[in-house]
């Protein structure tokens, strides 16, 4: 579930259809001869990926793909590969992957079908959660004691629809109150403007380590919807995807996955020093255990 | 109850996150001024050549700019140029152009009052002398017109300065967006706003006490 | 691209079409789960509903504090509401909005708890307000300052005090002046009201951001949103058209929209 306020990626396919390249693999081509790559990244999405300040990033995803950079720059016997960092929005990413600006997307971008026709999905290494952030002292448990309550989410969520299909579902009624992005809907819940924040599990996280007082929040309640989080990289490239795939496989087989979650989610991380303390859930654990590049739809199945 | 805690802005969260995007506002609202002013003059000419198919797309062109939100106009543009020239751009590109294209109309509208603040004795006496309609625009009226307009001009550029932090909605880097980053990464929200506050309004600040110097400056006395 | 309207008779929920497109908007008959049209003129309520309020206090705080920006100097008093007027306009509009929206909403409250107790509405739309306020205060004390000195000198002569003379020699010819671009800054503000989505009104631009997320129609939808907007911003500029042409006295303000070159 990832926010893209404004989606107008639909309109670019009509005219990349026609720039399908049919050499091997475009994008390996371009690396060897230029030797270097564009990585997209966020500015602002603790852990998986955002800056620490002047013009450097790094994240839970901005890292895993350094490594696979380097397992391709190996691939590809080149002593250096330069990597320049391109920051993405939820609106430009994938129009930006489409026309060429960027050869790898290391955001928080939800692989789904509708967006599978536009770009292509390394296998995932992180399942998102979509939750529920209350005050700590508040006594909620579950959705259901939100009933009447005031409850924030962020505009251009999926979580918006979500909420309103629960209240149709269970005959409640939410009083929902929206923030115009992750931060201020945490401020909601920070001012007392709202009981509750429904949304990924990442970002509540991040917003709560974040916050002044982290022990004055706590994430509650049932899994309210899952889905995949994964690398994008360009469509109609199979062979740069399976050399991602490959290394992916390789850092998993390595056993690395459990030490950068540990790294990212459970450890103090830069700007300034805070712990996530996202605990690793089973649903993720299984992506790690059987890699597949399967859209949300299908998780929603289960 | 809230307490505010500013120790964690120093010089280096200033030249890591916020200086990008204040470079961004100010280079966007040179150009934006310098742009529209230059497309804003062509159409408030359009407008007064009293020919109708001169006239009439400049007032739809100008009619439309004015009666939309301009966080529409830069969702639109954002929309709509990668359409016309095929292949997306970059939010910074797209904010330029929608700020030209969005300030031409309001320029021209004081470009308009300008040349209609100078007498019309004057055009009239430049026509009697034979001038033609370019060399009396020229020579005659947008000179005068100009030194009367600069005041209005300045104030609109501080206006357009502001608006710059509505790009936020294509996602291209400002200085207001500098000062969200900032607060979002460190956790401090309420600090951030409270310090682009204060930043904005001593830039505007000192900017219209320039103009109210520059009106007293160049005010043609009649 | 071919447009397809046909989202706005998608219910919210699953997408599927609706059994009253239309005759739910004339309250002939009502859908069972609210469709994308239903959403939009509710959306388009707010933005009223704000955008009018916020008018109502930009037009009666403007033009008090560009009046008392004009006042002679005549003691202690009248130069300390000369202050307090320049004061307000530079606070105000040296802002961007967007951030005094937020100022209001998250700021403000924090240190004036009864401010909380209010709508997030009501917040913006004081937001707006004096916002607005600080720019119709400029072009009121231009206005003013427009008249020829000789009105004020012919009050003060027939022994008029200064609230009289404003009252009934400056105020009703310096308000007619201002007509023009009172209109356009009322424009403007309907325009602002835009900046009321981050603050959680379901105003219109909340509807773009939200919809066009859900359906994947964006170019549908903001076509809408738009087309409302300057049906909004025309509707304001016709009735200032009207109430500037009712006011009008013949002989004094012309307006002129002649080309002055021929």
């Amino acid at each position: 579930m990832k926010t893209h306020l404004l989606r107008f990626s639909l309109l670019f396919v009509g005219f990349t259809a026609a720039q399908t390249l049919y050499a091997a693999s475009p994008t390996l081509d371009k690396i060897k001869s230029s030797g270097a790559i564009t990585m997209g990244v966020r500015e602002s999405s603790i852990p998986m990926s955002y800056t620490t300040g002047d013009s450097r990033f790094d994240g839970y995803h901005v890292e895993i793909c350094r490594m696979i950079l380097g397992d391709i720059k190996d691939k590809l016997k080149l002593g250096t590969l330069r990597i320049n960092y391109q920051p993405v929005t939820s609106q430009n990413r994938v129009p930006l992957m489409q026309n060429g600006t960027i050869d790898i997307e290391c955001g928080t971008t939800t692989n789904n079908v509708a967006r599978a026709k536009d770009v292509g999905f390394a296998n995932t290494l992180y399942v998102e959660e979509v939750r529920i952030a209350v005050k700590a002292n508040s006594g909620i448990n579950s959705i259901s004691q939100l009933a009447g309550k005031k409850v924030a989410t962020t505009t251009g969520t999926t979580s918006v629809q979500l909420l309103r299909k629960h209240e149709k579902a269970n005959g409640v009624n939410f009083d929902e109150v929206f923030g115009k992005d992750h931060a201020d809907s945490f401020l909601l819940l920070e001012s007392g403007r709202a009981d509750a924040f429904v949304m990924d599990g990442s970002i509540l996280a991040g917003n709560i380590a974040n916050s002044k007082n982290p022990k004055d929040y706590k994430i509650v309640g049932e899994v309210l919807s899952t889905e995949p989080i994964a690398i994008m990289v360009p469509k109609n490239d199979p062979e740069f995807k399976a050399a991602v795939n490959e290394a992916i496989a390789k850092i998993v087989k390595n056993g690395n996955m459990p030490k950068l979650w540990n790294k990212w989610f459970l450890s103090p991380i830069p700007p300034k020093n805070i712990v996530v303390g996202l605990e690793l859930s089973p649903a993720t654990k299984n992506a790690w255990a059987n890699p597949n590049d399967k859209p949300a739809e299908d998780y929603q199945k289960k | 109850m809230l307490s505010l805690d500013l120790s964690f802005y120093n010089w280096e969260l200033f030249t890591s996150y916020i200086l990008k995007g204040l470079l961004f506002s100010v280079q966007l609202t040179v150009i934006a001024t310098l742009g529209g002013i230059v497309f804003g003059t062509f159409l408030a000419l359009m407008r007064l050549s009293g020919k109708p198919t001169l006239v009439y797309p400049a007032t739809f062109y100008i009619n439309t700019m004015r009666s939309i939100p301009l966080v529409m106009v830069i969702l639109w543009f954002f929309l709509l140029i990668p359409m016309l020239i095929g292949r997306p751009i970059g939010a910074d590109l797209s904010a330029t152009i929608t700020f030209i294209a969005f300030e031409a109309a309001f320029f021209s509208e004081i470009v308009r009052a300008g040349i209609q603040s100078v007498p019309k004795g004057q055009a009239y006496a430049a026509e009697a002398l034979g001038m033609t309609y370019g060399q009396n625009m020229r020579l005659i009226i947008l000179p005068q017109a100009f030194r009367n307009m600069i005041p209005v001009f300045m104030t609109q550029t501080i206006i357009l300065f502001q608006d710059t932090s509505l790009v936020y909605a294509i996602g291209a880097y400002d200085l207001l967006k500098g000062f969200e980053i900032a607060g979002k990464n460190y956790g401090r929200p309420i600090e951030t706003y409270i310090l682009a506050a204060f930043t904005y309004f001593i830039i505007c600040f000192s900017l219209s006490k320039v103009v109210r110097k520059i009106h007293t400056k160049v005010a043609i006395i009649r | 691209m071919a447009l397809d309207l046909g989202v706005f008779c998608k219910n919210t929920l699953d997408g599927e079409v609706v059994e009253h497109c239309f005759s739910a908007v004339f309250g002939l008959a009502q859908n069972a789960d609210p469709s994308y049209l239903d959403w939009l003129l509710k959306a388009w309520g707010w933005t009223l509903a704000v955008a009018g309020l916020g008018l109502t206090i930009a037009l009666i705080l403007g033009a008090v504090m560009g009046t008392l920006r004009t006042l002679p100097d005549g003691g202690r008093l009248s130069r300390w509401l000369v202050r307090l007027s320049t004061a307000w306009v530079e606070l105000f509009r040296n802002i961007p909005i967007l951030v005094q929206v937020f100022l209001w909403y998250h700021v403000i409250p924090a240190f004036v708890l009864p401010l909380k107790a209010l709508p997030s509405y009501w917040l913006v739309s004081i937001a707006l307000g004096f916002f607005t306020s600080a720019r119709i205060a400029e072009q009121v004390r231009a206005g003013i300052q427009a008249l020829p000195s000789g009105q004020r000198m012919a009050a003060t002569a027939l022994g008029l005090t200064t609230s009289q003379s404003y009252r009934y020699v400056i105020l009703p010819m310096a308000l007619r002046i201002v007509m023009p671009p009172l209109t356009s800054e009322s424009m403007n503000l309907i325009k602002n009201s835009s900046v009321a989505f981050a603050v959680s009104v379901p105003e219109l631009t909340l509807f773009a951001m939200q919809a066009q997320e859900e359906t994947s129609h964006g170019v549908e939808i903001y076509l809408a949103v738009t087309l409302l907007y300057a049906a909004s911003a025309f509707a304001v500029n016709r009735v200032m058209a009207a109430i500037e042409k009712r006011t009008r006295i013949p002989g004094f303000i012309a307006a002129s929209n002649d080309a002055v070159v021929h």
